[in-house]
């Protein structure tokens, strides 16, 4: 037996997903030990300043490029760029996590192991405060998502998947209202999630087998050396890509996305749309950048057919949805299919773009979903397209935000959806992949039809019987709205520093 | 130009010039941004910013004269659009010509907004009118200080947005929203002609700077600078009322007077001769543009005085007056040389004994419960004295009687007019001169009808009343300033303005000696004056009566409305209809058409959606297969 080595560990750079590791094991402990009634305030005051001092940590560490731990984690520009946007865009989410005040006792359940529609369900469904338990589970979630973007082998990124999903799974059952549909939205995607797990599990093994490692390099290095098992590699890649396009809810693996979606509770639903999108993309991003380069004409046919498709997919069924959540949840299939184009371009600026477009799709998103929380009448959240008939009349403030973030979502100038568009295109025309880039124009403009059927629906017709009041934010909820809404105009009227900050970041180390 | 222009850079107090236009549009910001709770004290701070604009521009014009040498005073603030080769910055540009502009637009502007205070003292929206006002002036003061095309073309549609505002002030009145519209968008087609001149200097010069384009006319084509010229005087014609786009400066007068005195006879109209005297070297350049400039002035100041002369509004006779005297100033600026100052002296004139007018006239409607119609006045002398006085120096001072500031304004542009060479000096020499004698007749018909002869009052009237301090206070300074501006004037801005607008030429040997001309204009000016006193010193009718064929048509505007009508809407409306028709049959039925594909197969599509996981995982089976057999397609496909 040789000596066992301990690897170098670069504790700098792994700072901020300690952070977030160690702040959610103090929030289980936070559970077991202190009374109910005091957690829910320190729970939430933990998360928010753990995802702060992470924020720091990431800041802290901007000028490291390193790969740490034995090669498991690679700390480079695109690792910490798309850390503090996950961190960025966390914080925003905990912030719709946190609201109390637009229902009684918050967006969660307070025991989700309850019976729907026993007598105990009753009781707690009157005014028995949500369960804090939401907080750990978001920090653990959000750290393997941090993890997710730095992994430089594959098993590392396997566990990171697994870790980001786990608490997923369960946060999607955690709904208050309508819990037989957040129950079975949390059991569709943990079923569908292992299945694709294990498609990315299975794929991991042949890279094993056709490079003799699973770290990024390794697999760069087996695939620039022409004399071996090339069924294994391009087997092995499409097994690893489908566990990754599934997380990103691209077609045909974007089948849970409406389903969970709708279901979720609201604000993990826009967690899910903002950070589960750049974690899974990051993660896409490198395999293909640093590990797949060398074989790019023959995998840019294939998921650039999947891109087509996915646009496609999203924008044509988002045109008959009748549930503003599904509508939602097909605007982010549409828009991960502009994403994968970005990273197909496959240049400095391909990666540059899609970095860019994450973030500014991300606070678009958690604004857009920060509004549905606040359209409710007494059963909850109205969600169905015909209660937001005439809103305009009644709360113009909130349908001229919501109005703004489609419009960004249209892709209309001065909107950072105008300008993250505009970038992935060129970036895909620059790598030649102009063909990509008809497919995302046209779908584009069929995506304009649902969006501005909503604006039409909310400023032109007269509020019905129906049309739920718009409930007045608390300070949490206004925080993030405002977050969302800022970020969006800014990012289209003055993009500059953000595009040059990305740029300065699109470098992987190998 | 031999010379090269070249602006020096602002120091000392001149380095400010950015507060000139700072100052109102801030007070602009603060009346209708604090809405309702600025109502008590919001009119007097719209008056001290352009009080303080005025204090400060003065200032600044001192600081000017007392330069040696080159006496401008340029600033960059920041850079404004930098796209490609594009470069324009934000700046400013103090000279000789903007000094006396900004002069002007505040000190009577600092007048007409006291006024303002008393006019619009019983109206609601008095706080919003300031708003509206004070936005004007800053909007104004950017058109004249900019140092580049684009700043002008800024602060042009600024006060092109003022003055709709303005107009439609009573928006609850469809007469006066539809004038406003109606200048909207007649100012457009005139911008757009502006618009087009500054891509064109772009891409001939790659510049709108004043200094590099002037610099750089030299070396353009005869045809390009025609072509430019030509843009610039459409855009000129627009704002300033000119042929062939003068039929919204009459309904204009929908607005409040002090709009009408301050927007549409003192400044903004005279952007248009701004323009062009700032664009002496382009104009001066090719002799067809002169001549083209020239020939709208004439025909303008013709129509202008003949229609002014049929029309029974007392605003809308002074604002055909003002169409027609700035058609002066257009001969002035088209004649080119001298003639530049002596156009710029017209205006300064005009911005005093018009707005005097304007106001005069307002006070008579204050008085006389907002009737407009000359015919219902008569006798108000006895009631309104002060009012008639400064409203009869106005008078004679429009008409040229000396030693008023007419005189010495309009004498000088008719002299030149008759200093051309040929054919031209007569023709618009005698339509000059014409015109004056026009001009002397609607004048006299309209103070004749108004302050003196019997009264034909409407019933409801039994005392009118004198207006109140502060609305006769700003009418006495500028009786003031038109009786005595003229003389002052022609005798140092001619050289105070060369630096700018070139040398003074030599003397000029016209077809007519300047003595015949000078006893020429003041005869017919008496005659059309001593004519219209025989005519109407024992009033008129009370209603419109039948008359001949030149006087109808007057009273329809020379038919140009009939004109614009049957020429540009009815075959506007027809190709809407066709449009439509083709987009309801042509365009909507393939787009539907589509549409209803999309949503049909999107209908389809749904119903994979099925919410079973099983059909969920088989879907997501079927895909990786597909994926994996793609893959391993192409990688047999590379080994084959």
């Amino acid at each position: 037996m040789g000596e066992l080595k301990l690897p170098e560990i670069d504790y700098g750079a792994l700072l901020p997903m300690l952070i977030l590791f160690g702040a959610a094991c103090v929030g289980i402990l936070i559970e077991a030990a202190l009374p109910k009634e005091r957690r829910h305030a320190i729970q939430l005051s933990l998360a928010l300043l753990s995802t702060v001092a992470a924020l720091v940590a990431v800041i802290l560490a901007r000028d490291i490029r390193t790969i740490t731990i034995g090669g498991a984690v690679a700390v480079d520009g695109p690792t910490l760029f798309l850390q503090g946007a996950l961190l960025l865009l966390g914080l925003v989410s905990l912030l719709l996590i946190g609201e109390r005040s637009l229902e009684a006792g918050g967006a969660f359940v307070s025991q989700a192991a309850i019976t729907v529609g026993s007598q105990k369900d009753l009781r707690q469904a009157g005014s028995q405060p949500g369960g804090p338990e939401v907080y750990p589970l978001t920090l653990f979630a959000l750290g393997g998502m941090l993890l997710f973007v730095a992994a430089n082998d594959l098993l590392t990124m396997f566990v990171a998947l697994e870790v980001l999903s786990l608490p997923l799974y369960l946060m999607c059952a955690l709904a208050r209202r309508r819990r037989l549909l957040s129950q079975e939205a949390a059991l569709k995607y943990f079923l569908l999630g292992s299945y694709a797990s294990a498609f990315f599990l299975f794929g991991v093994a042949l890279i094993y087998g056709f490079a003799g490692g699973v770290q990024l390099s390794q697999v760069h290095d087996a695939v620039v050396t022409p004399e071996r098992s090339q069924v294994l590699l391009y087997a092995g890649l499409a097994l690893v890509a489908i566990g990754l396009l599934f997380k990103a809810a691209l077609a045909p693996f974007h089948v849970w996305t409406p389903d969970v979606y709708q279901g979720a509770p609201t604000p993990i639903t826009a967690l899910m749309a903002a950070c589960t999108k750049v974690a899974a993309f990051g993660a896409l991003l490198r395999i293909l950048y640093v590990s797949f380069e060398g074989v790019r004409w023959d995998f840019q046919p294939v998921l650039g057919g999947i891109a087509v498709l996915t646009m496609l997919v999203g924008a044509v069924l988002a045109v008959t949805q009748t549930d503003m959540k599904r509508l939602l949840a097909y605007s982010s299939i549409a828009n991960a299919g502009y994403l994968l184009v970005g990273v197909l371009a496959l240049n400095r600026d391909g990666l540059a773009s899609t970095m860019f477009y994450l973030v500014a799709y991300g606070f678009s998103v958690l604004a857009a979903f920060g509004i549905v929380t606040l359209v409710r009448d007494a059963d909850g959240e109205a969600t169905h397209l015909s209660r937001w008939a005439g809103l305009g009349r009644k709360s113009p403030l909130f349908a001229g935000l919501f109005t703004f973030i489609l419009l960004a979502f249209a892709g209309i100038p001065l909107t950072s959806g105008f300008t993250s568009k505009f970038a992935v295109f060129g970036a895909a025309i620059e790598g030649g992949q102009t063909w990509l880039v008809i497919f995302g124009v046209i779908t584009s403009m069929l995506l304009a039809f649902p969006y501005l059927r909503v604006v039409v629906m909310m400023w032109l017709s007269e509020p019905g019987e129906s049309t739920p009041s718009v409930s007045i934010p608390g300070a949490l909820t206004s925080a993030a709205l405002t977050i969302g809404v800022v970020a969006t105009l800014a990012l289209g009227v003055v993009p500059a520093p953000l595009i040059d900050l990305t740029n300065d970041a699109a470098q992987f180390v190998r | 130009m031999e010379e090269s222009v070249e602006y020096a850079h602002a120091t000392g107090l001149l380095s400010g010039i950015w507060l000139l236009v700072a100052i109102p549009l801030a007070s602009a910001a603060i009346l209708l941004l604090l809405g309702r709770r600025a109502d008590r004290w919001g009119h007097w701070l719209g008056v001290a910013s352009v009080a303080a604009s005025f204090v400060l521009g003065l200032s600044m014009f001192i600081s000017l004269r007392g330069l040696e040498g080159n006496r401008t005073a340029e600033q960059s603030l920041f850079d404004f659009i930098v796209v490609g080769n594009l470069h324009v910055d934000f700046g400013l540009l103090f000279d000789p010509l903007s000094g006396v502009f900004v002069l002007l637009i505040t000190g009577v502007g600092s007048l007409i907004h006291l006024y303002a205070v008393g006019y619009m003292e019983h109206d609601p929206g008095r706080r919003r009118f300031f708003g509206y006002f004070n936005l004007f002036v800053a909007a104004m003061l950017l058109l004249v200080l900019g140092n580049n095309y684009v700043m002008l073309y800024f602060g042009w549609e600024g006060v092109g947005l003022a003055s709709y505002l303005l107009i439609s002030f009573w928006y609850t009145r469809p007469s006066a929203a539809t004038a406003g519209k109606k200048a909207f968008l007649m100012n457009r087609v005139g911008d757009a002609g502006l618009a087009i001149g500054i891509f064109l200097m772009f891409a001939t010069v790659g510049s709108t700077n004043y200094d590099e384009v002037f610099n750089s006319v030299g070396a353009l084509t005869s045809g390009t600078v025609l072509v430019l010229g030509i843009l610039l005087l459409l855009g000129a014609a627009g704002k300033s009322g000119q042929f062939p786009l003068q039929a919204w400066l009459p309904d204009a007068m929908e607005g409040p007077t002090p709009v009408s005195a301050l927007i549409h006879a003192a400044t903004m109209v005279t952007a248009g001769v701004y323009l062009i005297a700032r664009s002496n070297p382009i104009f001066t350049a090719n002799h067809t543009l002169q001549l083209i400039v020239v020939s709208v002035g004439a025909l303008t100041l013709l129509m202008g005085c003949i229609i002014g002369a049929a029309k029974d509004d007392i605003k809308r006779v002074l604002a055909w007056s003002t169409v027609s005297q700035i058609g002066y100033m257009f001969v002035g600026v088209g004649l080119g040389g001298g003639a530049y100052a002596l156009a710029i002296i017209h205006l300064l004139a005009h911005g005093f004994f018009k707005a005097n007018m304007f106001l005069g006239a307002g006070s008579v409607m204050h008085g006389m419960h907002d009737q407009v119609d000359i015919r219902r006045f008569g006798g108000l002398r006895k009631y309104m004295p002060i009012t008639w006085a400064t409203f009869g120096v106005g008078w004679l001072a429009i008409i040229g009687i000396p030693p008023l500031s007419g005189y010495f304004s309009k004498e000088p542009i008719i002299a030149s007019a008759f200093e051309r060479e040929g054919w031209t000096a007569w023709l618009f020499g005698m339509a000059a001169l014409l015109g004056a004698g026009l001009t002397a007749f609607y004048m006299t018909r309209l103070f004749v009808l108004t302050f003196h002869g019997p009264k034909r009052w409407t019933e409801d009237i039994h005392e009118p009343h004198e207006s109140p301090a502060i609305m006769t206070i700003p009418l006495v300074l500028l009786a003031i300033g038109s009786a005595g501006a003229g003389i002052l004037m022609a005798s140092v801005v001619p050289e105070w303005l060369a630096p700018v607008l070139g040398e003074e030429a030599g003397e000029a040997h016209g077809v007519l000696g300047h003595t015949t001309i000078t006893v020429l204009s003041i005869a017919v000016t008496l005659l059309g004056a001593g004519l219209a006193w025989m005519m109407f010193r024992n009033g008129t009718a009370k209603q419109e009566q039948p008359a001949g064929v030149l006087v109808t048509a007057a009273r329809r505007n020379l038919y140009t409305d009939a004109f614009n009508e049957a020429v540009f809407e009815k075959p506007g409306i027809y190709l809407t209809r066709a449009l439509v028709y083709l987009d309801n049959k042509g365009i909507d039925g393939a787009v539907n058409g589509l549409a209803a594909t999309i949503g049909g197969s999107s209908g389809r599509l749904r119903r994979m959606q099925t919410g079973f996981v099983r059909s969920y995982a088989l879907s997501m089976l079927t895909g990786a297969l597909l994926v994996v057999g793609a893959f391993l397609a192409i990688q047999l496909g590379w080994l084959a």
